[in-house]
């Protein structure tokens, strides 16, 4: 059995199995090259590879996105890396207003089968601007498909998945959690379904539901309040578009109480969507939603970031509220 | 003060004319242009695409078409650009185009559909435009989408060339700097086109920019740029052609600006009259492409005044067939406004449709 991974040697391992089995791969994005990324996220490609599948570009956002949508219509399959979820904004032009409605608008003629990847969320002290959880604003985006992977097993299982759909795919990897966890991953190219959410936790009084790094919260809360007698049942929801309805469904069927946890600002979270989709299905609850979330501020620089993240206790708390 | 050093480096934009306004040949003519009956097929196509103009406006007017961008007194760049294509390139347009895209085997009916309000007609059935894109309304993204084309030529090291066009106007957005300096970094196989019609709906292009050309902004990004008269056809033609086949050998990119003028409002649903001294537009009809190339052939005896009234009714015909085609043209189903959003399509989609059929 080969050593366990962790997240971000799982993205590496998918991308090479990936680049290995098909030629159309193209991995691109700033300082992917021969540095490998700022996280490693592509180390070592560039000299297995070479530069006519790696391929360092120059430091513009847009044309990075832009440049895939002209590439993935010629049959090419680009997975580009933004550098950090901030720098996501430059091409949102471009993933909107084109790659994602260029299937609509041609129909079906022209197709843009894109990966973009970018390290997401807050956490690592990193400098403003590098610590964004932006989902909500792809989620909301017809044509677009949104993926949030909270393992190793998961970066690598649905980061394939990602490459083969055929139509353009966010892939936000929380970097909080790079390097949390190691698992063992199997290099044997097995993708998974990619509107998914994964049951993790099995338990009969309130259903928690998140994704990214806050699973882990999330997860801890979970156990310290099964000492106190109350069971949660925990949803990672990995795909934010489409969202997995059936499974949280059923799940706050079960429970007939739901908690939403998310790192992101609260207003039009995709929080927001998970309580109307629950608020559709009322009588399944037996008690309000409520959202355990990032506060409706610009993320704060390091100094306070953990501050405006949801910690355990606030998650026991929002439990314990709807009780 | 300090003296500079030296001169760190210095350029020009050259400016390429054959048949000047006045319809005189005022330098050498390519080997094509000598051939009277090729230039006969260059304006007849240039009268076709302005026929197809005129009643795209008419329709708009009486409730049959949308919004429509018109390509009044700008045929001859779009014709140059078309004769200059192989059927292997790809042609990226923003929405005045439609000469190069008649050429490329996109129907006028494809066209009418889509000012019609219709997707359908981005769905170039013919095989010379299947992997052409379709009018870019935003400005300037299109610039990008060829760059992205262009890597794709390289990396698979194909002889083939990218086409795209923009406005003056887009030569002011992020999107055209970007795609011109990686095109230059990458010597990536793609001619771009700055179609300088002197407006940006309202804003003149002095307002524009403070540079002396539009062509010289390739020059930031190291790319041979050049201008061209784009009311003269044949040095249209023969530049586009010229960088084209470099493009193809990988020999690198390049800038051209034409320089015509727009002579029709910027589309349908404005009215240039707010804006435009009506002596400067008396003026450009002087310089117009159509005029040029019938005056040219006509003092050569190549065209008659019987040869011009066959055509016009020619292209006439040609214009109303394509009209009864579109108006005859079945609505699409409903459904197909959800139905191409995804190749696989999520379940949530999938209910939304089905409840709404």
């Amino acid at each position: 059995m080969s050593a366990p991974i962790t997240l971000v040697e799982a993205v590496t391992q998918a991308l090479n199995y990936e680049m290995t089995h098909d030629k159309d791969v193209i991995v691109l994005g700033e300082d992917v090259g021969p540095n490998g990324g700022v996280f490693r996220a592509t180390a070592g490609l560039s000299q297995k590879f070479g530069e006519e599948r790696v391929l360092d570009t120059p430091l513009a956002e847009s044309m990075i996105a832009g440049l895939c949508i002209g590439m993935s219509t010629q049959g090419l399959k680009p997975v580009a890396e933004f550098q950090f979820d901030g720098f996501t904004y430059p091409a949102f032009d471009q993933i909107i207003s084109h790659a994602a409605r260029m299937r609509n608008r041609t129909r079906g003629r022209l197709t843009c089968p894109i990966v973009f990847r970018a390290p997401y969320g807050g956490g690592i002290h990193a400098p403003e601007h590098h610590s964004e959880s932006p989902e909500t604003f792809f989620a909301h985006i017809p044509g677009l498909r949104v993926i949030i992977p909270s393992s190793p097993a998961k970066a690598y299982g649905l980061l394939l998945a990602a490459i083969r759909d055929p139509d353009p795919v966010i892939f936000f990897e929380p970097k909080r959690i790079y390097r949390k966890i190691k698992q063992h991953v199997p290099d044997n190219g097995e993708a998974m379904l990619l509107d998914k959410a994964f049951v993790l936790r099995e338990g009969s009084d309130v259903t928690l539901i998140t994704w990214g790094a806050t699973v882990y919260e999330t997860l801890d809360a979970a156990a310290q309040l099964q000492k106190e007698n109350i069971s949660c049942e925990v949803i990672d929801l990995c795909s934010i578009k489409p969202i997995d309805s059936e499974t949280i469904l059923h799940s706050v069927h079960k429970t007939g109480r739901a908690v939403i946890i998310h790192e992101a600002p609260r207003t039009c979270g995709v929080g927001a969507e998970i309580a109307a989709i629950l608020a559709e299905d009322f009588y399944c609850l037996k008690a309000p939603i409520e959202r355990v979330t990032g506060f409706d501020i610009t993320m704060p620089y390091a100094r306070m970031e953990h501050d405006a993240m949801p910690q355990v206790k606030n998650i026991i708390e929002g439990v314990k509220k709807i009780f | 003060m300090n003296k500079a050093v030296k001169i760190a480096a210095e350029f020009s934009i050259p400016y390429y004319q054959y048949l000047n306004s006045e319809s005189k040949v005022i330098s050498p003519l390519p080997e094509f242009a000598k051939n009277f009956e090729y230039l006969k097929d260059l304006y007849k196509h240039m009268v076709l695409t302005r026929t197809f103009d005129t009643k795209a406006i008419a329709l708009q007017r009486t409730g049959k078409l949308g919004t429509y961008a018109s390509s009044l007194g700008q045929e001859a760049i779009p014709t140059g650009i078309g004769k200059a294509l192989h059927p292997t390139d790809v042609f990226l347009t923003f929405y005045r185009g439609y000469g190069t895209q008649f050429l490329r085997g996109v129907t006028m009916e494809e066209i009418f559909l889509y000012w019609g309000g219709s997707e359908a007609g981005n769905n170039f059935k013919a095989e010379s435009a299947k992997q052409d894109f379709p009018m870019c309304v935003p400005i300037g993204s299109q610039y990008l989408h060829a760059v992205g084309v262009a890597t794709a030529f390289k990396l698979r090291h194909q002889k083939r060339a990218v086409l795209v066009t923009c406005g003056d106007g887009a030569t002011s957005q992020g999107d055209v700097y970007e795609a011109l300096n990686v095109a230059g970094a990458w010597n990536l196989p793609v001619v771009f086109i700055i179609e300088n019609n002197q407006w940006a709906i309202s804003v003149p292009r002095e307002k524009q920019t403070a540079a002396k050309t539009l062509a010289q902004k390739g020059i930031a990004a190291g790319i041979a740029s050049e201008q061209v008269d784009g009311n003269d056809v044949i040095a249209v033609q023969d530049r586009v052609a010229i960088a084209l086949e470099k493009a193809r050998n990988n020999l690198g990119p390049t800038v051209i600006e034409a320089i015509t003028y727009r002579l029709s409002d910027h589309t349908t649903a404005d009215d240039a009259s707010r804006y435009r001294n009506k002596d400067i537009v008396g003026k450009s009809w002087q310089e117009e492409p159509v005029i040029r190339l019938r005056n040219y052939l006509f003092e050569n005896k190549h065209w008659s005044e019987s040869e011009e009234k066959e055509w016009q009714t020619a292209c006439s015909e040609k214009v109303e067939k394509a009209v009864a085609n579109y108006l005859n043209t079945p609505p699409e189903p409903k459904e197909n406004m959800f139905n191409f959003h995804y190749g696989n399509m999520p379940k949530s989609l999938i209910a939304q449709r089905d409840k709404f059929l």
